[in-house]
């Protein structure tokens, strides 16, 4: 991502007030107060912490179709290391900040790594596990409900085009959804559902030490 | 070029011995061309269920470029005459 992303008059409007400019990208592309991407919350963390006016008034404009969290990342680094922000902390702590948002701004396959090896089980697919906005995808939440699996983080690809990407080329699989066991890439919604129809799931589950809840149903059924 | 079902079969018989490819376009039901397909090949033979896809995949990897959904089942000869026997 470069700053072709930004046209002439955005990029006035970012040297201007460059965080009430983060701030119009994030409200404008999740239509809501938490991006619940990975990197646009830790960049909306970081935000809170060093502007003490983070309800600016701004002019709504035209959300930017190209304007990917990386970008705004890019961005939202470039600004606080120019210093072109207002602050309410010392510079000690500012340091800190910024530490943590270089961390956090790492290669979109190095987070992906983090992310997989984060829980258990870990699922990328398109839309939420309570509105899944695919058919696949949401074949996948239906059958680790069916198993009782229902702590696993769920990432949105819909959510950031760099993880939608990313995950294909991290694990070298064309399609979403993709299904992570301990870490490791298991499969998508074809192999899962083979997986559960011949039973396979059921000890896969068990070598995490998770219980499949079919196994409670069959101990009740006899 | 755009994709087609007799492509897909020409290419997995070329590629990794499929004995028999069954392609469904399935595009009416998804948003853009989409398919399913079914593989039977003596090469997967031993191999898990993700190599097997992982082999189809590497296959089609021109192909998948275009192809917005992809279903696929990948059995042995063995397991597909107990599939058509039932």
């Amino acid at each position: 991502m470069t700053d072709g992303v930004f046209n002439q008059s955005e990029r006035r409007r970012q040297k201007r007030d460059p965080i009430a400019f983060i701030l119009e990208c994030l409200y404008s592309r999740g239509r809501s107060l938490r991006p619940v991407s990975y990197f646009g919350e830790a960049l909306w963390r970081l935000l809170r912490e060093v502007s003490n006016v983070f309800e600016t008034s701004f002019n709504l404009y035209q959300t930017l179709q190209t304007c990917t969290m990386n970008s705004i990342m890019r961005t939202a680094a470039r600004c606080l290391r120019s210093g072109a922000y207002r602050t309410a902390q010392n510079n000690g702590e500012l340091l800190s900040v910024w530490a943590r948002l270089m961390c956090s701004s790492s290669a979109v396959l190095k987070t992906l790594e983090e992310m997989v090896k984060k829980d258990k089980v870990v699922v990328f697919m398109k839309g939420t596990p309570a509105q899944p906005m695919c058919g696949f995808s949401k074949a996948v939440v239906q059958i680790l409900r069916m198993h009782g699996v229902d702590s696993y983080a769920a990432y949105n690809v819909l959510d950031d085009q760099d993880v939608r990407q990313g995950i294909k080329t991290f694990s070298n699989w064309p399609t979403i959804p993709q299904v992570f066991i301990n870490g490791e890439f298991f499969g998508g919604c074809d192999i899962l559902l083979q997986m559960h129809q011949s039973g396979d799931l059921v000890e896969e589950l068990q070598k995490l030490g998770i219980r499949s809840a079919l196994l409670d149903q069959e101990k009740e059924s006899k | 070029m755009s994709v087609t079902p007799d492509l897909i079969r020409e290419k997995l018989s070329a590629e990794i011995g499929a004995i028999h490819v069954d392609v469904a376009d399935t595009t009416p039901n998804r948003c853009a061309a989409s398919f399913k397909v079914l593989v039977v090949s003596p090469q997967f033979e031993g191999k898990p269920l993700l190599q097997r896809h992982r082999m189809v995949n590497n296959c089609l990897a021109e192909e998948l470029k275009e192809i917005h959904a992809f279903e696929q089942k990948t059995l042995t000869p063995e397991q597909w005459e107990k599939q058509k026997a039932q």
